[in-house]
């Protein structure tokens, strides 16, 4: 049996918190659910499953992209006496850039619709552009970029608003594996040093181990949690731990926890 | 026997390039020469009298001569075209602007759009000259037609726009206003651009037509009207060298829309990149 752990034992601060949530569609489909899910400030969550098992839909829930059927979700608010901006940066699995902008322009969205002072929305343009390692390319168009350039503005443009939390659905899955190795190490490096909390959905076993400290795994249709699991290891992690036997050991127990939610199709 | 060879490159060299691009340009002026000579000889063999088939050099000359009077109606042709032009860019834009805003309002009118747009402008334009004052009507019929490939293309570009881009602004919390400012304008732009495109050649017909519907009232001088006034007084070579100042307008038009088409985009949409990248 895999060890579930409904709760931290120690309760920190919670950033989000899901109750009860459903997604039912208009087609009568049961998407999602019911989902309970806690996750405590600066954690890094992965969520984990195939396509279709709904954890696209719980993240654009948190976001409020989307309402669940039932249930509730909560979403903790900036810490008083910060800005009144949203507390979430959002990364779609594309990079989702205005083709007509520069990277400034596209970076600078959030502040512009905000409507914040162009001098400080200059500065926090360049921040954003140095945290990501494109701060030569801030007036360049994304086509003339590469798909994993193009990936790190669209990080940038979640960075640039300071948010607590950085939702994310699927960034890499598009790209090829030296790239997203890369950016798997420069987003740990991110998560070390800004320490936001950050959900990760993705479907990659070995992806969702290398970067979280907890891997919820997701079972199909309607989406539920089937299992969560503690990754324990020495931080700061690094190149040297993707060839670890602990990394293989705890990419075996989560491959384990995805098996039984998804048969192979027999006949 | 074991001789490789390069595998023949798709690619062409500079050389290559540049002779293609001449080809390209020297090509429709060749045609164009052979058929202008062509016209020519048929005319002085078969002796075919200019009230029949003027040969080019009749119409040049006819041109040249006709010029003041040529140039008076094409400059009212024109200026009638670009009315009606700007009145179908900006009516056709704000109507989609309102559409997008309000489903309401576009399920009860745009089918009314439809029907102006499929019944044939030349006749509504007998019509209209009934109601409206002459040069009114003429602008009308020349907005009509250009009207509904503005409306339809920038419909079209609004509802275009990308769903997560969509989602984002919703995110970051973007009033109407941000939204259509910064991203379905733009995002729809290469579309108007190309509906405005269309619109500039049919802003030209419609204003030839109505002219021409109008011509036996009287009072026009555009060319179209001077094509029939000519046609009644058997002055083909006339008729010949209007007929060539209306090309050559709507050459002009076309070649201007899509210089601001390219120069708009030619920063970031596919259509105005060119096959390097």
């Amino acid at each position: 049996m895999i060890p579930i752990s409904k709760s931290p034992s120690a309760v920190p601060a919670l950033a989000v918190s899901l109750r009860g949530v459903t997604k039912v569609y208009d087609s009568g489909v049961a998407a999602l659910g019911p989902l309970d899910l806690d996750v405590a400030r600066g954690e890094f969550v992965s969520l984990l499953g195939p396509s279709g098992c709904g954890k696209s839909t719980a993240l654009r829930m948190i976001a409020g992209l989307n309402t669940p059927t039932t249930g509730s979700v909560g979403v903790a608010r900036r810490k008083a006496g910060t800005r009144a901006a949203p507390a979430i940066g959002f990364v779609f699995q594309e990079p989702t850039l205005m083709p007509w902008a520069t990277v400034q322009d596209n970076v600078g969205l959030p502040l512009k619709l905000a409507r914040t002072a162009a001098d400080e929305a200059k500065a926090r343009i360049e921040q954003a552009l140095a945290q990501v390692g494109l701060a030569d390319f801030a007036g360049a168009f994304p086509r003339e970029l590469s798909g994993g350039m193009r990936m790190r503005v669209s990080l940038a443009r979640a960075l640039v608003t300071d948010p607590d939390i950085l939702l994310m659905d699927e960034p890499f899955a598009a790209l090829d594996e030296i790239t997203r190795f890369r950016l798997n190490n420069d987003l740990l490096a991110l998560w070390r040093d800004l320490r936001k909390t950050v959900i990760f959905v993705t479907h990659s076993v070995f992806e969702s181990v290398y970067l979280s400290q907890r891997v919820i795994v997701m079972t199909a249709r309607p989406g539920r949690i089937g299992a969560a699991i503690t990754i324990d290891a020495a931080e700061p992690r690094s190149e040297a731990f993707r060839t670890s036997a602990d990394y293989v050991a705890y990419c075996r127990t989560v491959s384990n926890a995805l098996a039984p939610s998804y048969p192979e199709p027999t006949r | 026997m074991n001789e490789l060879q390069a595998p023949p490159s798709a690619e062409l060299g500079a050389t290559d390039r540049f002779t293609l691009r001449l080809f390209r340009l020297l090509l429709p002026v060749v045609v164009l020469a052979a058929a202008v000579a062509g016209w020519a000889i048929l005319v002085r063999v078969n002796d075919i009298p200019p009230y029949v088939l003027p040969g080019p050099g009749a119409v040049w000359r006819t041109l040249i001569s006709d010029w003041p009077i040529l140039w008076q109606s094409l400059l009212t042709t024109l200026s009638t075209t670009l009315e009606g032009f700007c009145a179908a860019a900006i009516g056709g834009i704000a109507l989609a602007l309102v559409f997008n805003q309000s489903k309401w309002l576009e399920y009860s009118l745009f089918p009314y759009a439809v029907i102006l747009q499929v019944t044939p402008v030349i006749a509504i334009a007998p019509l209209l000259l009934i109601y409206l004052p002459q040069q009114t009507a003429v602008i009308a019929c020349a907005w009509i037609v250009g009207f509904f490939p503005v409306l339809s293309n920038t419909t079209l570009g609004l509802n275009s726009v990308d769903r997560n881009l969509a989602g984002l602004f919703r995110l970051y919390g973007a009033s109407r206003l941000q939204t259509l400012r910064y991203l379905k304008l733009p995002a729809a732009l290469p579309y108007i651009l190309g509906g405005l495109r269309i619109a500039g050649g049919l802003s030209l017909i419609g204003a030839v037509v109505a002219e021409i519907a109008a011509g036996s009232a009287g009072a026009g001088s555009g060319l179209a009207y001077r094509i029939a006034e000519s046609g009644y007084r058997l002055n083909i070579p006339r008729m010949f060298a209007a007929l060539l100042l209306l090309s050559a307008a709507g050459i002009v038009i076309y070649g201007l829309l899509a210089l601001t088409s390219h120069l708009a985009l030619r920063r970031w949409h596919e259509s105005a990149l060119g096959g390097e990248n």
